[in-house]
């Protein structure tokens, strides 16, 4: 019987070490020295959409946390937070550490039973670390705090100076930056661009994006204080609606849809001169077009500051480690970590005193022809007025985008389309 | 062992045997059962559950986040039957199923009578029109939509040597109806064909034989003894893309540009029925599982609608040639 046993519980021994080493040279843990110590590993994963520019932090954590061992999951924006949703519902499969962005906050944190409350592991001391709006931006109806503050899309305009030279415009930001003090002057400008415009370059990549530029500078946009949906019935939403119109009509848009394999060609052979730079754009843009270098800019963007975007870190209730992911999550989202990210991917900090530090401040991208973009967005970031968000803000947005892009494709008159927006939010929140 | 059992030995023996033959008629009996039953018992579990499970759901206001629901009896189904963008689904899956199978099922006939004559290499490419099926699905979608992309696909660019107008497949209904269709197409019908040329070798040569006698050409042998012949070929493979068809999701999902909201398109000119599912219970921020159920038993009521209709057309030309 023993002799039965024995070879394939070794095998099975040996096996596990194999796939236990295979691990430690995947994830590069420095840890492994210190494995002499009693402590058990705990495994803690986060779950994020895109890359946070976290990987470099993770070693110098897991270094100083010997017991400590961190896997990443990354999925797609949309597949991201549905199956956030899913691994709630059932009660298991959610990671300990998962990111949300700012436009699904409102609708989870409707439910905070999902989440560690953070107040009661001691966050309220480091309140006044995060912008005010953003840190409020994540606190529950029920007053839990269930989210850490990572970075915000304040926003300007990226644009290539190599286009706006043969249009006849100016390429100094400063210049550029004068063009357009409002948004009908930067519809105007495109105007001015057009007609001596190479062929085949539109002034913008995509009306939605100019619309979404727009309703981030807005509050109230959909949703008022009390929380109900004001779409129809706010002005400055048909405002912004009808100027996005003025543009198509007037051929300043190429009609990409955003974060289309055609708007990442149109990256590679600059169909557009101008888009809409919520920060973190900056690192998107350098993904999709490296060679681009040194060709685009970024001026200040029309109407004063605003915001696209923009995450945060939760811990849910269904973590076996709560606490330790909780102390994780703070680490990423210290003031030290975030000016670390900042200066890898531009996703801008959403923490005051680092937005007014030196580091930002100071901090030039050579691949925006050394544009101060720690200048730009600090104080687009500082100036902003938060906006009040709904849970089915996302939802919203998609039938905006909808909408604008039946006009661009020639399907639906400007009014039609309006009032099919306005049944689908209907129908949506 | 004592002296007690050895006195015994014969009443136990007896009553061993008895339950042998018990257990063995028992064998007899269930066994069978027993043998078919891994698939009962997936059945029940992924399939029945499921089913019961989705029917019970879909009479509740459940959403994803939402730990507490109400049941609300037929309130879904009623909202269902009012909403036109559950209609529009609908006949974008329809709209797409005729345009993909018809032509698909004539296409995998005609492929099938070529690989049953006498070509070189014939096992080649009897293979070779399997390929497309062992294809990863999103793999084929992906690289569609690049084809039919419409400032760098091939598809314009090719048109456009022609003088033809560049065509934004994926704006008009129509025109996006026929790119996702090709997918379809390219991916079943080398699978209908095989099928078809399975049947095809069941005839008999005799029948040929004597066609070509009484001075059938070709075509004429084709079109009067192997077509009605495949009959209840065509009606099985039929059967099956309909129901295949009116699933469809993965083609359209990943067709979209910018896979946010699976809202099929600006207008949802090609939105299905299971991606306006997907839309309601996992795309958006609603998470309403209440009324993506009820979708789905929408669906699957339609399925079976339609799975009846080609049963009794099975039966009537059955009975008919009999």
């Amino acid at each position: 019987m023993k002799t039965f046993l024995k070879t394939p519980r070794r095998r099975v021994t040996s096996l596990a070490a194999a796939v236990i080493v295979l691990g430690l040279c995947a994830t590069a843990v420095v840890a492994s020295t210190a494995s002499g110590g009693s402590q058990a590993t705990i495994t803690l994963r986060v779950g994020l959409f895109g890359d946070f520019g976290y990987h470099d932090l993770y070693k110098k954590y897991e270094a100083s946390h010997p017991n400590i061992d961190i896997k990443e999951d990354v999925q797609s924006y949309p597949d991201h937070h549905s199956n956030l949703a899913k691994h709630l519902a059932v009660g298991s499969g959610a990671d300990d550490i998962e990111s949300i962005e700012v436009g699904f906050i409102a609708n989870f944190k409707s439910q905070p039973s999902n989440f560690v409350n953070m107040n009661k592991l001691g966050v309220k001391k480091l309140k006044n670390q995060w912008l005010d709006w953003k840190w409020r931006q994540s606190v529950a109806p029920n007053g839990a705090q269930i989210g850490l503050g990572t970075d915000v899309g304040s926003l300007a305009i990226c644009y290539r100076r190599d286009l706006f030279k043969k249009a006849g415009l100016p390429t100094s930001r400063t210049a550029v930056s004068k063009l357009w003090r409002t948004w009908q002057a930067y519809v105007a400008t495109g105007k001015r661009f057009q007609k001596h415009a190479p062929k085949g370059v539109s002034f913008f990549d995509s009306g939605s994006n100019v619309y979404n530029a727009m309703i981030g500078q807005l509050n109230p946009a959909y949703y008022n204080a009390k929380g109900k949906v004001i779409v129809g019935s706010n002005p400055k939403v048909k405002a912004a609606y009808a100027l996005t119109m003025k543009a198509i009509q007037a051929h300043e848009s190429a009609g990409l849809a955003a974060f289309s394999n055609e708007w990442n060609t149109g990256y590679k052979k600059a169909t557009f001169a101008t888009v809409t730079c919520p920060a973190w754009m900056m690192g998107y843009i350098q993904g999709q077009a490296p060679k681009s270098k040194g060709k685009w800019d970024i001026a200040a963007v029309p109407g004063g500051g605003g915001n696209w975007g923009g995450s945060f870190l939760t811990v849910p209730k269904q973590s076996s480690h709560p606490k330790e992911a909780y102390d994780l999550a703070k680490f990423l989202t210290s003031p030290a970590s975030e000016a670390y990210i900042f200066k890898q991917t531009g996703n801008l900090p959403s923490q005051p005193r680092l937005l007014k530090s030196k580091a930002v401040l100071g901090f030039k991208n050579p691949f925006f022809n050394n544009a101060p973009v720690g200048k730009i967005f600090g104080t687009s970031a500082l100036e902003l007025k938060p906006q009040i968000l709904g849970p089915h803000q996302g939802d919203i947005q998609t039938a905006s985008t909808n909408a604008i892009q039946r006009v661009e494709q020639k399907k639906q008159s400007p009014a039609k389309s309006w009032k099919q927006f306005l049944k689908d939010v209907k129908a949506v929140a | 062992m004592s002296e007690q059992t050895a006195v015994e030995a014969p009443v136990v023996a007896r009553r061993r045997w008895t339950v042998r033959r018990r257990l063995h008629r028992l064998d007899a009996k269930a066994a069978p059962y027993l043998y078919i039953s891994p698939f009962f018992i997936l059945f029940a579990t992924f399939g029945l559950f499921p089913l019961g499970y989705t029917a019970y759901v879909a009479m509740t206001d459940r959403t994803l986040l939402d730990p507490t629901w109400n049941f609300i009896g037929l309130d879904n189904f009623t909202a269902l039957i009012h909403d036109s963008y559950f209609w529009n689904a609908l006949e974008n899956t329809l709209g797409i199923f005729l345009i993909a199978t018809i032509p698909q099922l004539l296409f995998a006939l005609f492929l099938a009578h070529v690989l049953n004559t006498k070509l070189r290499a014939r096992t080649f490419f009897r293979m070779f029109v399997l390929l497309p099926q062992v294809t990863s699905l999103v793999a084929v979608a992906l690289i569609f939509t690049q084809l039919f992309s419409h400032d760098y696909g091939l598809i314009n660019y090719v048109l456009s040597q022609f003088g033809i107008h560049k065509i934004d497949w994926e704006a008009g209904r129509l025109s996006s109806w026929v790119a996702i269709s090709v997918m379809v197409t390219w991916r079943w019908a080398g699978y209908n064909a095989l099928i078809y040329l399975a049947a095809m070798q069941g005839i008999p040569d005799e029948l040929y034989e004597a066609a070509a006698i009484d001075g059938a050409k070709p075509w004429r042998q084709f079109r009067y003894v192997t077509i009605p012949l495949l009959r209840p070929t065509i009606i099985f493979t039929v059967i099956v893309s309909t129901i295949g068809g009116l699933q469809l999701f993965t083609e359209p999902y990943l067709f979209e540009p910018s896979a946010q909201g699976s809202t099929g398109g600006s207008a949802r000119q090609y939105q299905t029925v299971v991606m306006y599912l997907y839309e309601k219970a996992f795309a958006g921020t609603q998470f309403d599982f209440g009324y993506a159920a009820a979708i789905g038993w929408a669906l699957f009521l339609l399925i079976a609608v339609i799975s009846l209709i080609n049963f009794l057309i099975v039966r009537r030309i059955r009975s008919a040639e009999a």
